[in-house]
Parts: structure tokens; sequence; C-alpha cells
């Protein structure tokens, strides 16, 4: 800190940030030599170690050191459209004036969000398990009773706060066993290849953990659709595998071509060591429901290829239209007779979330894996056991759903009726949309044959695309925000789920009520219109 | 299947799960739970007022009033509010929600945050100290995340004492073969029961930050104090009270869970970190990572919520709640005294003090034909004498090389909950 024109001015903080700066630039500060210099008092340059250090002293953690797998992952469902979209939420609640009075949550499968019932019994259940007092009590029908003793039974200390094994409680496996056999007419499902896990997507990335391996141009390479559901690509990003993408047919309604799978597959061998397909049944976000024979072609592929299949099916229960069924990988593989059936891998997956339960907060689901090498399968139950257990609220519910009300039992009446309900009305709500978007000049939109959303193509003029581009943003994410910053309504763009090179989509769910949703439906297309009209 | 083993029944003394053993839950936080998941239930009155008004006040911030909603990645924000209140309570200094992340259990908040901090490769790999003996989700996540495990000692001798020397030494020794940028620090101690004293937790804060480590605080037993003059001291707490700087430089991230103290919840997989001097940058890259799993389970929340805000003296469920909890804890402390005791007065077995937690780590002197007959079986020696105890007693417990221990010395876990 040297004396400079006028001598050292300011108090001891300036001189400290002074002596910081000269330390920093690495200049040896003058001390004092000569008469009437000014001397550090030993406070100043104490300050000016601390700020020196805090100044210069950088975080252990920062966005360089941190890990660049993580750094890679996205998650558009939650992503950067939906953080403007709490920001707005936030501004609304304080009363700042918008062209709209709530922000429409139109991005995320959760149907109870959007004002779906639970299901009566189910919550009856869990709610027993919870607090069995209420055994005692007269309020609960005596099979909602009777499925929660038998829960508690498989709990440790008959509490519902006992660790569970790993794998799941032993009865429910059972009763997943027995569902997925009278799912498939018929055909035999082993307890032993159940796991329950923490919603789907927790036993998602426990199989593609095991599936991941090798280094270089042998790094395991993991076919997924586009469009897909983005937790597959968080995932291979995370556990650095390599994303292999095959095109779902958007002009033949998202039907998946196997001289499609066959493309990318063979492209991706010079690059990598593809040993994972992954096919989401019925779609998200594309809504498709595939038909028999193109599960049997996919089957064939997998067992041709020498490739481990993932089958995400947690959207089974939502099929709507005409003509359209939900065959189950598992299922078709044993039809298809034993050379495919005791060598194709296969995992399978349910959920919770979804369905006509949309039990999403419980986090349940459970896999049942076929084929798995016996050693793995050890390796497999060692990794879900470093986590304990799945939530045992979750395990309960996975119970309810493949083991409802029978009839004859006296919840069945209401059961059947609360669950054809929610079901008729996602159908209804599935036509509605559909119908209403094809109606938009501009906007084009395939069948929505299952799960809960429509996923339409958007025109967007080349004046608008040039204007994302000045923003840094990708046109969708564009014509989202500007959604959303005039309607509240937050959609996610397609560049999210990814898609065909020079088309746009967002996807929207469906589960907003019937009448909200036609009004929803109703504000887009007067802002697409006007979109066009601005940039045309 | 009726085959006669000298015992009829296994005992199971290898895991913390309380509920397991029989400890009954605390009845108000599941009555909230039950009401939230089963509305219908507040119009029943054999449920008491204030845990009606408890769930009304959950349901209200959940998605169209539901537990099944998914709820914000990092958890609901008004219970990560309760939760920077109660630390504040605990600690007297502030906390922030938004430094509050709610997890599957802790275990799953600690992973996220070793994943954060795991990069480089060769010798720039990562390395993260761990104390030996540790919990073994730290090693299994290391291997998992391929991360350098770098391991300190404990010093038996004088209680599971901590000693700086020590984390000198193994941090030493690590930089040879990695990069240590995380100390993991385990307090109430699992397996050793150890509480570290206030010094002792200064004196690591100061080597963590001159050593510019960034610290994990696994507190997940702070509820469970047994020991006459000792006391839980917050890394947190600590750390703002030895002022800058430390307070404004030391990066922390400290865990907590619904799994252990008095509530013994393990089944519904509830927990939080609360991050301290996290990059913001970094913190943004940790939200988006909770994202991709959606959200913590919505009833785990809830119970988290009670525990951090339970009932006051007054309310309808305060004497209740306040007599389980005190039940739970005393049984544990006796259990935690008994043990001890009986151990020590057993030839060959030497246990230190249990001053919390809910273990005891005897060490056991293993004769030379033990270990002979163990090596003949391929088996490390303690897991010979755990073997062998299981298939006379039928009681379970986990062999000392299962959490790390001295090279030549032998230990077992022993969980006192039956």
């Amino acid at each position: 800190c040297g004396r400079g024109p006028g001598g050292c001015r300011g108090g001891r903080t300036d001189m400290a940030l002074r002596c910081a700066a000269s330390l920093a630039a690495g200049r040896q500060p003058r001390g004092p030599r000569r008469e009437g210099t000014v001397r550090w008092s030993s406070a100043a340059k104490a300050s000016a170690v601390k700020i020196n250090e805090k100044a210069s002293r950088e975080k252990i953690l920062t966005l360089e050191s941190m890990n660049p797998q993580v750094k890679a992952v996205e998650y558009a469902v939650r992503g950067p459209i939906v953080l403007k979209a709490g920001e707005i939420e936030k501004e609304l609640r304080k009363g700042i004036k918008k062209p709209f009075t709530e922000v429409i949550k139109a991005n995320i499968g959760d149907a109870h969000a959007m004002g779906q019932r639970p299901i009566t019994f189910l919550r009856q259940v869990v709610a027993l398990c919870t607090y069995p007092n209420l055994l005692d009590s007269p309020s609960f029908p005596e099979d909602a009773k009777k499925r929660a003793r038998r829960i508690l039974q498989g709990c440790g200390g008959n509490s519902l706060g006992s660790y569970t094994a790993s794998q799941g409680i032993n009865c429910i496996r059972e009763d997943v066993a027995s569902y997925i056999e009278r799912r498939d007419g018929g055909v035999p499902a082993d307890p032993d290849n159940i796991y329950l896990t923490t919603g789907a997507s927790d036993g998602i990335s426990a199989i593609l953990k095991i599936l991941i391996s090798g280094g270089g141009k042998s790094r395991t390479g993991v076919m997924i659709p586009i469009p897909q559901y983005p937790l597959y690509s968080a995932a291979i990003s995370e556990l650095d595998a390599i994303q292999v993408n095959y095109y779902l047919d958007e002009e033949n309604c998202w039907a998946l071509n196997v001289n499609e799978l066959r493309r990318a597959l063979n492209e991706a061998k010079a690059y990598c060591n593809p040993k994972v397909l992954c096919i989401i049944n019925p779609g998200n976000p594309t809504g498709q429901v595939q038909n028999r024979k193109c599960i049997e072609d996919v089957i064939h592929f997998a067992w041709e290829e020498k490739l481990f299949l993932l089958a995400d099916e947690v959207y089974q229960d939502n099929v709507y239209s005409e003509g359209c069924q939900f065959h189950s990988f598992k299922k078709i593989l044993y039809e298809m007779g034993p050379e495919y059936y005791n060598n194709v891998e296969l995992a399978s997956f349910h959920s919770t979330s979804k369905g006509y339960m949309g039990e999403c907060g419980y986090r349940g689901g459970y896999m049942e894996v076929i084929n798995l090498h016996p050693e793995i399968k050890g390796q497999l139950v060692k990794l879900l056991s470093v986590r304990l257990c799945p939530p045992v609220s979750g395990q309960a519910a996975m119970d309810i759903v493949v083991n409802p009300p029978v009839p004859g039992e006296e919840s069945y009446a209401q059961f059947i009726k609360e669950k054809e309900s929610v079901l008729n009305n996602l159908a209804k709500k599935a036509k509605l949309t559909e119908d209403m978007f094809n109606k938009i000049p501009g906007v084009q939109c395939n069948p929505l044959q299952g799960a809960m959303y429509a996923f339409p193509r958007i025109f967007i003029p080349s004046k608008a695309i040039e204007e994302a581009k000045a923003h840094k943003m990708a046109p969708d994410m564009f014509y989202c925000m500007k959604l959303l910053e005039e309607t509240g309504i937050c959609v996610v763009p397609g560049s999210g789920f990814g898609q065909r090179e020079g088309t746009y989509h967002f996807r929207m769910t469906i589960l907003p009520p019937v009448e909200k949703l036609k009004i929803l439906l109703e504000k887009v297309k007067d802002f697409h219109i006007k979109f066009l009209e601005k940039y045309a | 299947q009726g085959v006669p083993k000298p015992f009829t029944e296994v005992i199971k003394a290898n895991i913390g799960d309380a509920h397991a053993m029989g400890q009954k839950p605390i009845t108000f936080l599941r009555q909230v739970t039950a009401l939230c998941l089963c509305p219908e239930l507040l119009k029943d009155p054999n449920l008491p007022k204030d845990a009606k008004e408890r769930a009304e006040r959950l349901l209200a911030v959940c998605g169209g009033h539901s537990a099944g909603a998914y709820t914000a990645s990092p958890g609901i924000e008004m219970v990560r509010e309760d939760v920077a209140r109660y630390i504040q309570r605990r600690d007297g200094v502030p906390a922030k929600a938004q430094d509050i992340f709610l997890s599957t259990g802790a275990s799953d908040a600690i992973m996220s945050i070793l994943k954060l901090l795991v990069s480089g490769s060769g010798s720039s790999r990562t390395g993260v100290m761990i104390p030996i003996p540790q919990y073994p989700l730290y090693s299994a996540a290391l291997a998992e995340l391929d991360a350098v495990q770098v391991n300190y000692y404990l010093n038996e001798e004088r209680c599971w004492a901590l000693d700086v020397a020590e984390l000198q030494r193994a941090l030493t020794e690590g930089r040879q073969r990695c990069s240590p940028r995380v100390l993991c620090i385990i307090n109430p101690g699992n397996p050793t029961g150890q509480v570290q004293s206030r010094q002792c937790i200064e004196e690591v804060i100061k080597f963590a930050y001159e050593q510019k480590l960034f610290l994990l605080a696994d507190e997940v037993y702070q509820d469970n104090i047994y020991a006459e003059g000792s006391a839980f001291h917050s890394f947190k707490k600590v750390l703002m009270e030895m002022g800058p700087p430390y307070s404004e430089v030391v990066e922390l991230a400290s865990f907590h869970s619904i799994s252990k103290g008095f509530m013994g919840e393990c089944g519904l997989r509830g927990g939080y970190v609360e991050v301290v001097n996290m990059d913001p940058e970094v913190k943004a890259q940790l939200s988006k990572l909770v994202s991709v799993r959606l959200c913590p389970p919505v009833p785990g929340q809830m119970v988290l919520d009670i525990i951090m805000d339970p009932p006051k003296p007054g309310e309808p469920s305060y004497e209740r709640f306040q007599a389980e909890k005190e039940a739970v804890l005393n049984a544990l402390a006796e259990k935690a005294r008994l043990t001890q005791e009986i151990f020590n007065r057993t030839p060959g077995i030497h246990c230190n003090p249990v001053q919390g937690a809910m273990y005891s780590f005897p060490r056991i002197d293993l004769p030379p034909r033990a270990l002979a007959a163990a090596k003949e079986k391929n088996q490390a020696p303690d897991m010979f004498f755990c073997m062998r105890l299981l298939e006379e007693t039928g009681i379970c417990v986990v062999p000392g090389s299962g959490f790390g221990q001295r090279e030549g010395t032998y230990h077992f876990r022993w969980v006192p909950t039956p």
C-alpha cells in the first residue's frame, strides 16, 4: 500500500482494500521506509488478509469443480420454463397485474394437483396402515381393514415405520405377481422377479446403473425414443452412458418402426456399444399405444441384436382410443415362445403415479425383471440395499393398485365407480384436446391414444425463429415462454423431449377439469393465432 | 419349516430399526399423517383437534389439497420453513428455507451431495475422508460414484475420539493418490456411538478451513444422547459461533432423518440436508439434480414437519407426545448403559461407553485357534465369530469388518433395541 498523491486516504477498510489489491497483484506492499509515511495498523493488515482471502479464496465446490455429469443433466418437465412459471406465481401473489389471474401448470403429469380425487379405498387402506388404531373405527369398511392387517403383518413390529426388505414387502410382491398374471391372461409371474421401487424412476435408474460399463467406443449405448420422457436422457447424462436416439414416426401417429431402430443401432455401433433399448408404452409425451405386431417386432429385434429391453409401462391403465389396447411386453414375449421367453432380458416398470390413482406423492412403483443372470440379481439387490428400502406408504399404495376390491366385496361398487369416472373423464379430455388442437391453424395434433399428454406440432414462422435465436432460445422455448407470459399457461417445449430437426412441439397435460381445459385450449388457440399474425 | 435349532427365533440386532424391535410409533405423528392421507378423518371425534389443525395446514400447501400430488422437488416450502425454524431454535443461529432440501431419508441427500462433489480423474479424482469405523453407506456411495476413499481412524483407546493429527495424517497420505476435497463426520457416531465435544468440532472445522475440505456432518442421531456430560453441538452452530472467516467460508452440509431419534420412522423415508456457504450456482445444480426424481415421499415430509414443529405445552396432544418421546429416549439410554455394562463384565469383550446413537461396537479378543479356524473357512475372523453366534444363539449382529477397524482388531455392531 504505497502512498499515492495526497497520501493514504480513507479509513482502515480503504487501506485494507488497497493492501489486498497489492497483495493480489503480487506487489510487495511498500513498508514504512520514510519518515512520516503511513504505517499499517495491525488491524488493517488483518482486514487486508481477511478480505484478500475472501476475494482470492475460491469455493471448493463450484461449477468448474463439480461433477460434470451432473452439470450435463437436464430435466425439462421441471426445467427453466417451470422456474419462470414459479416466479410469475410469486408476482401474482404480490399483486402484480398480469393478463391472467392464475398460472396453470400443465407441464407435469400430476393429476391430484389438477383436481382429480384420490381413490377412496386406497386412502382408507393406507390410513389404516399408518394409524392402526383406526382398525377399531366403524367408519372403515372391513375389506379395507383386511388388506391393512395383511400389509402390517408383513412389516417389522407391525409398523409402517420399519425398514422393509430392500426388494419390498414379500406379500406385496406376491400380490404384484398375481396382478401381472391376471393382467396377462395367465402368463406366470414370479414374485422373486418383482422389485418394489420409489416410483418407477427409481427402478429405471437402478437398472440403467447396472447396465452401464465400458469406456470410449465400448461405452454402453442406450437407445431411447425421440420424443422421450426426459428421465431417460437425464439418467444417461448422470451415468455418463451414450444416448442413442431412435425417432418415432410423427406422420404415422408416432409409430415405432423397426427399420428406424436398425438405422439408429447400426449408426451407434461406430461410437459406442449399444446394449439397451428403452420403450415407453403407452408413450410419453406422444401418447401412442403400440399394437401387438409392433411389440413383437421390437422383441424380435432385441433378441436378434442382443439388447436388454426396458419397457416403461406406467400408463398401462391410460388407454383411450377405440381399437387400441395395452399389451405388456412380458405377455407378448411369453407368447412368442421359449426361444424368446427364455432369453430376452426384460425389465418392465409400473407406478402408482399415473393410471386412475394419480398417487404421485407416495412414490410407489415396481419393476418385473426377467431373465436376469442369477449373479446380476444378487448385484441388483445389493445395490438396492444401500438405500435400505422404498417408502412403505408407497409400497402399501402399490398393493391396493394390484389388489383392488373385487366383485362381492363391500367397497367394490364405489371403487369401480371412482376408477371408471377418472378414466372416462381422461378419455373425454383426450379426445377434446386432440379435436381442439387440430382446429387451430398451424397446429397439428396426433391422436391421444393413451397416457395423459398432448404433444401437438406447432408451426413457428421464420421471424419468430429469428427472434428466438436472438434471445438464445430454442424456437419452441421462445413460443412457450410467450404463451406463459401472455396466458399464464405453463407447458413444456418439445425441445425438452427431443423432436426431429426443424419441427417444433410442446407437451401439455390433459389433466385440468373439463371446463377449465376447454378454456385453456381456447386461450392457446387465441394465442397461437395472434402469434402467427405477429410474426407473419 | 420346523428345523430344530438351539433357539426358537432369530433376533435381528443388525440394523437400527426401532419399530421392528417393538418400539412404538409416536401417536401424534401417525394421527396427523393418517389425517393427511384420509381427510374424511377430520370428522372423526376420536382424533385430537391439534392433529386435525396440523393436517389441514399441511394439506393446504399440497397440490389439489392432496398428499398424492407431487410436491416441489426440494420439498414442500412450508415444511422447509419449519425445518429452518427448528434449526434456528436448536442452534440459536439463523437458518434459511432455501438452504434446506428435503430428501428420501438422509441417505438420499448424502448421495446427492457426494454426487455433486465427485470429479476429476487419476490423481486428481475427488478423495473423500471418512471415519473408520464408518456407517457403510459412505463406502458404498464412494464405490458407486468411483470416488477415492480416504480413511481416518477414530481412537478406540480414547472412546473413539477424533484426532486432528490423525486427520492430517490421512489427508497427507490421501494427497499422494487423489485430490481429497471432502471430510465426512458422523456425530453422534455410527457404529461407535461417541458424541463429539464442542472443542473437537471446532478443531475439525478449523482443519477443514485450513485444508480446504467440504464438510459433511451426518447428524441423524442428534436426538440420541445418553451419557452424562455429553451434549449435541451441531456443526452449523459451532461454525457460526466461530465467526469469520470460518463462518463465511467453510462449506458444510448437515444431515438429519426421521428414521432415528425418538421417532424411528425408518420406513417412511424422510430427512433433509442443510447446506451452508454453498455456491449459489451449485445450489441451482442441486435443485436441478433433485428435480429429476420429482420429489421426496410426501408422508415422510409430513412426519418431518411434525418433528420440526412438535406439540407445544397447552396443546391437547402435548403431554402424551412428551411422555411417549421421553419413554423411548429413556429406554434407549437404559439399554445403552446395560449393554455397555454387561459387555464390559464379559472376559474378552471391551465396550466403549455408548454416549449416543443406538449401537454398541464392542471389541472382541479372538484366541489364535479361532483365528485359524476363520482362516480355514476363508472368513474374516469377526465374521466367523458372528456366524457362530448366529448359528448357536440366533442373534444376528454385523461384524466389525463391515464398518472398518484397525488391523488386527475385531468388533461387532450390536443394536440394543430389543
